[in-house]
């Protein structure tokens, strides 16, 4: 089971994103699905965690494993936490499918003293070939559904969301792009490769 | 005719000398009420279900709803019927009395053997009742401290609750931070609504207007508002369900007959039933603890209390809550316990929400739903892995 072992079977970025969070940090997890990285950081991390998710489903999963989960949507439910509640407030793989992602995402900077979020790249080359050859939206592994079936309603590319923080003045501390193995990309290169061949990207960002 | 008047009232025995344990407090231990009256003597009738362990460390209390009684898993001495949460509160169920011990007590104001308008004014040697003191949730909760305090408990393990009962597990976790480890306020709301408090008015209106309420001193003329009770009840049952609900049981199916009978009959199956509501309801409960326990309910406001935000309520708490809704609830819909969620959130405390899908309304909380069971059932046994239990 995930829930046992889970770094073992876990997804590359969940697991890099573990690694990015302190030992017996507070963390809110949101859109945390079933709980499998609030798990993870509980159990590796020893983190005190809280989760946001919107499908009821995962929550009562959550619940179940005795995680503090609340159902509820990162568009409308982050106004109410504090200031610096948590130190971590993590958005993974779901910035894309929010309303406002910028809102969000300083909501995120608001409520932690630093945000970690991952996100698939728009700009990966295969999604650039994509379009340009068919003409048509990319469907792929990474992003399955059609254009009107898909909940990713902001895509952005690894270089737009960098463009984002500069806006929100949000600095960043740590940031890794995955390529379609899963693997990351040398940090040394330049960001257009980046850009390019990464198919994920992880950024670990504070407030300037 | 709705119900006839001269039906028998709620035995005298359960007001005063119910079939629970009962716990007695006389005047050195009065019980200090919001109003600023004090009320003693006083009693509270209890029920308690599995065992206490040695640090006393594994007691959950269940606070019940409006018309409600102590009698959560055992059979109701009035009805005779099963204890109103036996689905839940049970050896293996969810409030697992083969791990926990299991209190619940009747609520000030109520009528099955904790003080109330219709038991006895020691000082009069008359039934209490339009002279007995308003109460409010917050003197409920209050009362069950004391009643916590006479058994030796320092600390619940969990306050459990919903509709009324839910108000009080938030008034515990308010005026009590320390004595609560995990709370659930189910199907509630920190408030009580406008269109709540409505509904409460004319059921009290109706009470009222029955003759035989003689201004709230039936008792003495041996008589009781059993129609303006039932109209009371009927009116909030309905509050209780919800239109997929009544449509599910009942549609426009006709009750016992093929065709109208173009008259005031309960020719309508939903009708009957509400009659039946009534009628059975006149039979376990009086009708002035049913004005004082709606009173107290409409003057529930919990952000109120705490300079106008709800979340200084909950400041600093260490208590972990699970809170839950039910979608067709518009009693107490969902909204209302994400008031309660964000003002958590706010407080920083450790919450867990979720509503649940069912089309059975308010009622929800009491029946059969598998998803509640498991939400319950995986919060407090992660609750109890965090206390040692």
């Amino acid at each position: 089971m995930a829930h046992d072992d889970p770094i073992a079977t876990q997804r590359v970025d969940l697991v890099l994103m573990a690694e990015m969070v302190e030992r017996g940090a507070r963390v809110l997890d949101v859109g945390c699905g079933d709980g499998t990285l609030l798990s993870l950081l509980a159990e590796r991390r020893g983190v005190d965690g809280r989760g946001i998710e919107l499908s009821r489903e995962g929550v009562n999963q959550c619940v179940a494993r005795g995680l503090s989960v609340v159902q509820g949507d990162a568009d409308t439910d982050l106004f109410a936490y504090p200031d610096d509640a948590f130190d971590y407030v993590i958005l993974s793989q779901t910035i894309q499918a929010t309303r406002r992602p910028r809102v969000v995402l300083e909501h995120m900077l608001r409520i932690g003293r630093r945000a970690i979020v991952s996100f698939p790249n728009f700009g990966h080359w295969r999604v650039r070939a994509d379009l340009a050859l068919s003409g048509r939206m990319p469907v792929t592994d990474n992003l399955p559904e059609s254009w009107y079936d898909t909940p990713n309603i902001h895509f952005c590319t690894i270089r737009d969301f960098v463009a984002l923080c500069n806006e929100l003045n949000a600095r960043t501390e740590r940031a890794l792009a995955l390529n379609s193995s899963g693997q990351p990309v040398r940090f040394n290169m330049p960001w257009w490769v980046w850009n390019l061949f990464g198919e994920q990207a992880v950024f670990l960002l504070r407030r300037g | 005719m709705l119900v006839s008047a001269d039906i028998a009232p709620v035995p005298a025995s359960q007001v005063d000398e119910p079939d629970s344990l009962v716990a007695r407090f006389g005047a050195d231990r009065p019980l200090v009420l919001d109003s600023g009256a004090t009320l003693a003597p006083w009693q509270i009738a209890y029920q308690s279900y599995g065992t206490l362990n040695a640090d006393r460390s594994n007691a959950i209390l269940i606070c019940h709803a409006l018309t409600g009684d102590q009698h959560v898993a055992s059979r109701n001495p009035i009805t005779g019927k099963p204890g109103w949460w036996e689905n839940i509160v049970g050896p293996g169920l969810p409030i697992d009395t083969d791990r926990f011990f299991v209190l619940c007590s009747n609520v000030i104001g109520s009528c099955m053997g904790t003080t109330g308008p219709a038991s006895l004014n020691a000082a009069t040697g008359e039934p209490w009742g339009l002279s007995f003191p308003l109460v409010t949730i917050r003197d409920m909760v209050r009362a069950q401290a004391m009643l916590l305090d006479h058994l030796g408990i320092a600390q619940l393990f969990a306050v459990v609750g919903g509709s009324m009962g839910g108000m009080q597990v938030l008034q515990w976790a308010a005026s009590y931070p320390d004595r609560v480890f995990a709370a659930m306020p189910i199907a509630t709301g920190p408030i009580h609504s406008a269109q709540n408090i409505a509904f409460h008015e004319v059921g009290r209106q109706a009470i009222m207007a029955d003759p035989d309420w003689r201004g709230g001193h039936y008792l003495q003329a041996g008589v009781r508002p059993a129609k303006g009770l039932a109209v009371a009840r009927m009116g909030a049952h309905i509050t209780y369900l919800s239109e997929a609900a009544l449509h599910r049981k009942f549609g426009r199916r006709l009750q016992d007959r093929d065709a109208p009978t173009f008259s005031f009959d309960a020719d309508f199956q939903v009708e009957s039933y509400l009659r039946y509501q009534g009628e059975s309801f006149v039979e376990r409960f009086d009708a002035n603890s049913y004005l004082y326990i709606t009173r107290a309910m409409d003057y529930f406001d919990l952000a109120a209390d705490h300079g106008g935000v709800l979340a200084n309520a909950f400041r600093g708490i260490k208590t972990r809550f699970c809170v839950a809704s039910f979608s067709s609830d518009w009693l107490f819909p969902t909204p209302n316990s994400r008031a309660i969620v964000h003002a958590l959130n706010a407080a920083a405390a450790s919450v867990s929400f979720v509503e649940i899908e069912s089309d059975k309304g308010h009622d929800a909380f009491l029946l059969d739903e598998p998803v509640f069971f498991a939400t319950m059932r995986g919060f407090l046994d992660s609750a109890a892995r965090a206390r040692g239990l």
